[in-house]
């Protein structure tokens, strides 16, 4: 079977592979680039684990052919934080305890990041309808919706 | 899963061609969200993936005729933010917008929601009630068919084997007219319907329901034009006597199943419920776009 090789941009930064035409985004991310905070949940677009933002809009991973990649741009959990320095949504999950075991929580940051990039000041019912393609079976919600929140209010600064 | 073969033309007669040329069984992309699905649990196992996004008919929005042509791959999230979309036809809006989640909405389109023909689609009722009308490419050239004419039970559609349907045209809303669709679920996200209903209706200058089409969705094999139901509406006020009447033929029509989402008898009782309630934001809607 011939392999496809593909052109795109990855949190910013232009890169290529290689693969199989069946192979999904999240299995090209995950097992070719060793991108693996992307998570795989129920590979069937309910639990948002394996979100990332492609040309602006949080899509999940399982359900994208890895080709599909070429040309596009691609934002991971990988990206988010600059350097050391962690994304404001990043640190507020851990200092507000938005997290338990930790599976479904780069999927929410992603999304979550789409939120604040649209929209810098949303509010909680606004918050909680985004993050419903977004499962955690840890937290019961709130500590996230209050993480995202408050990372909200200090990027407004 | 078996080899296959991924393509990403940029036209539609390549399209065709590929389907043309292609042995076994060929799946068109749009947003994949039923597609992959079906793939990952080997429900389904194409042999070619035609992927549609790079045409540019079937990723646009185009004002047309005083309507709009909504590319057959453009995803809900697009058409959310089409504010002309919107206003004329805020009913197909936010059918397509409750479409799953955010995750979704990046990548599901009208044409996926028509083509994988579940009898629970929430774009279908809402484009039948609009009187929209496909654009079919295939082996023997174009076709216009009206989406009421697609799918015919579930996962089943009219298409022919090497058709593609490329657009979905809305003509222009009438004056003094409305549409909107509901849908039920029991949860307030992420569900398939369990009832959908889908309301377009036009006011005459005194107020009286001059034309009406109600399409409900889930509770047949295919989402079903009831005629009945807008012969209640239609010839006299949209009053309570109307939507009883309304709320009758709605669940004379019904020919549900029982499933985990509901039993037939519930889906019936709803499907009134729901066709009152939308006619009632149809009737606002038409009230104030005169």
């Amino acid at each position: 079977m011939t392999k496809h090789h593909v052109s795109t941009t990855i949190n910013g930064e232009p890169a290529e592979f290689l693969c199989e035409p069946q192979q999904t985004l999240l299995d090209v991310l995950r097992d070719e680039l060793n991108l693996t905070g992307s998570k795989e949940g129920c590979s069937s677009g309910d639990c948002g684990a394996c979100s990332v933002i492609m040309d602006g809009r949080v899509a999940c991973a399982c359900l994208a052919l890895g080709v599909e990649a070429e040309g596009r741009s691609i934002e991971t959990i990988e990206g988010m934080a600059e350097g050391e320095t962690l994304h404001p949504l990043q640190r507020l999950f851990l200092e507000e305890a938005a997290l338990q075991c930790g599976y479904c929580t780069p999927g929410f940051l992603v999304a979550a990041k789409a939120l604040l990039d649209r929209k810098p000041d949303p509010t909680e019912t606004e918050v909680r309808f985004w993050l419903a393609g977004n499962l955690c079976r840890c937290t019961g919600y709130d500590k996230i919706v209050r993480a995202v929140l408050s990372a909200a209010a200090e990027m407004r600064g | 899963m078996n080899a296959m073969r991924y393509e990403a033309p940029g036209s539609i007669d390549e399209v065709v061609a590929l389907l043309a040329a292609a042995d076994g069984d060929s799946r068109i992309l749009a947003g994949g969200t039923d597609l992959l699905v079906q793939m990952q649990s080997g429900f389904v196992k194409p042999g070619l993936i035609v992927d549609v996004k790079k045409i540019a008919e079937a990723t646009t929005i185009t004002a047309e005729d005083g309507g709009f042509r909504i590319g057959a791959a453009v995803c809900g999230a697009e058409i959310g933010e089409h504010a002309d979309l919107k206003e004329a036809w805020p009913g197909v809006v936010e059918a397509a917008e409750l479409i799953g989640s955010v995750q979704i909405q990046a990548r599901a389109s009208l044409g996926g929601n028509l083509c994988n023909a579940s009898p629970a689609a929430d774009s279908v009722p809402a484009l039948i009630a609009a009187g929209a009308v496909c654009s079919i490419a295939g082996p023997k050239g174009r076709r216009e068919v009206p989406v009421a004419d697609i799918a015919t039970g579930p996962g089943e559609t009219s298409l022919g084997t090497g058709e593609v349907v490329v657009s979905i045209h809305l003509p222009a809303q009438s004056p003094r007219s409305g549409d909107a669709y509901l849908r039920f679920i029991p949860r307030t996200e992420m569900d398939i319907a369990v009832v959908g209903a889908a309301i377009n209706l036009s006011l005459d200058e005194n107020g009286q329901c001059s034309a009406a089409r109600v399409v409900l969705g889930a509770v047949a094999p295919t989402a079903l034009l009831v005629t009945e139901a807008a012969d209640a509406l239609i010839g006299g006020p949209v009053d309570d006597a109307a939507l009883e009447r309304l709320d009758a033929a709605a669940r004379a029509a019904c020919r549900p199943i029982d499933d985990k989402r509901g039993t037939a008898d519930y889906r019936t009782k709803v499907s009134g419920v729901l066709a009152r309630r939308a006619a009632g934001i149809a009737l606002e809607r038409a009230r104030s776009n005169s």
